[in-house]
């Protein structure tokens, strides 16, 4: 009887194995490298600071795979990374808008994502004030992921491997939403683009230095440019008109705050990684860096809330054009962009 | 984290110390113990009967209600000498559609007379701009904007035949913490001293609140369906905010 116990248990045993051999896909495989949130010498220090949500090895694992993973949305086709693709610094390349699912085509374009630690409000109208609950935007809206919250925790509550990653995560096979939140913003959170060549000369890193285009261009940059696209994340963080449209047909901030002074403003874009995030502007109308440039040298509208420092457009001679080119493709950061920690594995 | 770890350590010893020299029926310096609030969801004095039921507003319109959920956040507690405490981390979102969530439990509330009482109908200022929440404050209990980040504090779904609305529909989502359109509002009642909230450690006591659906749509604005159906934040949400400040909430007794 005994002996009849111990053979049923041996089998048991090994076909629980030959099951987990077979489930080896869907394991993660942990990074080997601690994971740590870094703060570039040249960064003031961030908003988020992961003191309410510890930075592990696996916590950072299950964010990515969540961002990952096109289970998650309505038709099961769209993940976080189909609009947010790494070799374009996290933003889709060649979308004017965002595409989501049921090719529902959005209103604005996909903005990218690194450097979320340091920024206090999220989206182009600056409508999610917290990294953490920012997913939930795009998780519902009709045009992106379609789906909501709990039907997305009822998914990873009945989908292997992930009670186990979250177990590995967070110490529980509890899945509920503040934690799928929370292990997200540890994988975008830790996403920091500051190694460019512009970081390198800033950080007087190994004799990096500007060539004299680069120079020239950064000179007129900062006479230019800085008021709204602030070092050292070339963004200010405010919202601004900057005269696409006479009468912009989105009205943009004002949908947050109800405001008519804010009618057709948007978030100053970040310029870091500037040279992969095409197309620009929150409408993705512009496909190229001239087109842009040439916009604030002879494109700007009086539009109602245009930006004071914009009256008379940012007139520019086509030297100077190639030269403030030349210093914005110096915002390039290759590293990140090619970090495999941050790929889809 | 680190402060409440902090409280919690500082707590215990309390705890444990008081529980040792507790007495029945006296108040001890340092005990705690628990009381209950019921919220009694009613219209204009009839109980509240979700999706049946036609009521009336001020204005003699009808309506019937099919969803009715609020938030009750930051209770705190006055004695008559002026001391007060506040309910760490309460955050109760109560829904007519679940029975259980009506009927709400304190615990460690120090033991005392309390003669006023007083709450945030709605979630704070700073919750509203925290990370991701759980409890009564998870997502997923459909009262957070994402679009916009925020705490829907109010929502009230129906119909009348005076909305010219689809389908004749009541929306009211109430919410929104900025100015000009902040609708964060505080409910404050006295307790009557002769029979005060006795929190005692042999005694539970439940408190019984009338809550009057109805009062979204009087008060300082008397709102007609025919002009305003649907709210999402904003000025019309303040109108409500304004309007339910005073009327939504009526202590009616209490059972020490």
């Amino acid at each position: 009887m005994l002996r009849k116990i111990t053979v049923i248990a041996v089998l048991l045993i090994s076909i629980a194995m030959m099951y987990a051999c077979s489930k080896n896909e869907d394991e993660l495989t942990p990074e080997e490298k601690k994971i740590t949130f870094s703060v570039p010498a040249n960064f003031p220090a961030p908003a988020y600071n992961f003191e309410d949500n510890k930075l592990t090895n696996a916590g950072f694992a299950l964010g990515k795979k969540l961002f990952y993973e096109a289970r998650l949305s309505a038709d099961k086709s769209v993940s976080c990374g189909s609009c947010h693709q790494q070799f374009a610094a996290f933003t889709q390349l060649d979308h004017k808008v965002s595409h989501g699912v049921n090719n529902c085509q959005g209103k604005r374009n996909t903005p990218p994502l690194f450097n979320l630690a340091w920024q206090k409000a999220f989206f182009w109208d600056g409508g999610v004030k917290n990294i953490e609950t920012s997913p939930l935007n795009a998780i519902t809206d009709a045009c992106e992921m379609g789906t909501d919250i709990q039907t997305i925790v009822a998914f990873l509550k009945n989908t292997a491997p992930y009670p186990d990653l979250f177990k590995q995560a967070f110490g529980s096979t509890e899945i509920n939403s503040q934690l799928i939140l929370k292990s997200i913003t540890q994988f975008t959170a830790v996403l920091v683009s500051g190694n460019s060549k512009y970081d390198k000369v800033m950080r007087k890193e190994s004799g990096t230095s500007f060539t004299p285009t680069e120079q020239a261009g950064y000179n007129l940059f900062k006479e230019k440019c800085t008021g709204c696209h602030a070092e050292p994340f070339f963004t200010d963080f405010s919202y601004r008109s900057n005269g696409l449209d006479l009468v912009s047909s989105d009205e943009g901030r004002s949908h947050i705050t109800g405001l008519a002074s804010d009618f057709g403003k948007f978030r100053v874009p970040t310029l870091r990684n500037i040279e992969y995030t095409s197309p620009y502007m929150h409408d993705g109308r512009f496909y190229s860096l001239d087109e842009v440039i040439e916009h604030y040298n002879s494109g700007v509208k009086a539009s109602a809330n245009l930006d004071a420092q914009l009256k008379n457009g940012i007139p520019l001679s086509s030297t100077e054009k190639e030269q403030i080119k030349a210093f914005l493709k110096t915002l390039t950061d290759n590293e990140f962009i090619k970090n495999t920690l941050y790929s889809e594995s | 984290m680190k402060l409440s770890q902090y409280l919690l350590a500082l707590v215990c010893p309390i705890i444990i110390l008081s529980s040792c020299k507790k007495s029945n029926d006296e108040v001890t310096p340092d005990s705690k113990s628990t009381f209950s609030i019921e919220f009694e969801n009613q219209v204009n004095g009839s109980p509240l009967v979700l999706n049946t039921t036609t009521y009336k507003n001020a204005k003699g319109e009808d309506f019937k209600i099919n969803v009715f959920k609020y938030y009750v956040s930051n209770i705190k507690l006055s004695k008559a000498d002026g001391t007060t405490y506040l309910i760490p981390e309460s955050y109760f979102l109560i829904d007519a559609s679940k029975a259980e969530s009506t009927n709400i439990t304190l615990k460690n509330v120090p033991t005392g007379d309390y003669t006023k009482i007083e709450y945030t109908i709605g979630v704070d200022y700073a919750r509203n701009f925290a990370g991701a929440q759980t409890g009564a404050l998870d997502p997923i209990n459909g009262m957070f904007w994402t679009w916009n980040s925020g705490y829907i504090f109010v929502k009230l779904e129906g119909t009348s035949p005076q909305s010219a609305a689809t389908g004749n529909m009541l929306t009211f989502h109430i919410g929104g913490v900025t100015d000009p359109n902040n609708t964060i509002r505080t409910f404050a009642t006295d307790i009557n001293t002769a029979n005060p909230l006795r929190v005692r450690t042999d005694g539970k006591p439940n408190m019984h609140f009338i809550v009057n659906a109805a009062a979204l749509f009087t008060g300082k604005t008397d709102i007609s369906f025919a002009t305003l159906n649907f709210t999402m934040g904003g000025a019309n949400s303040v109108i409500v905010a304004n309007n339910y400040a005073n009327g939504l909430f009526r202590l009616d007794h209490i059972h020490n």
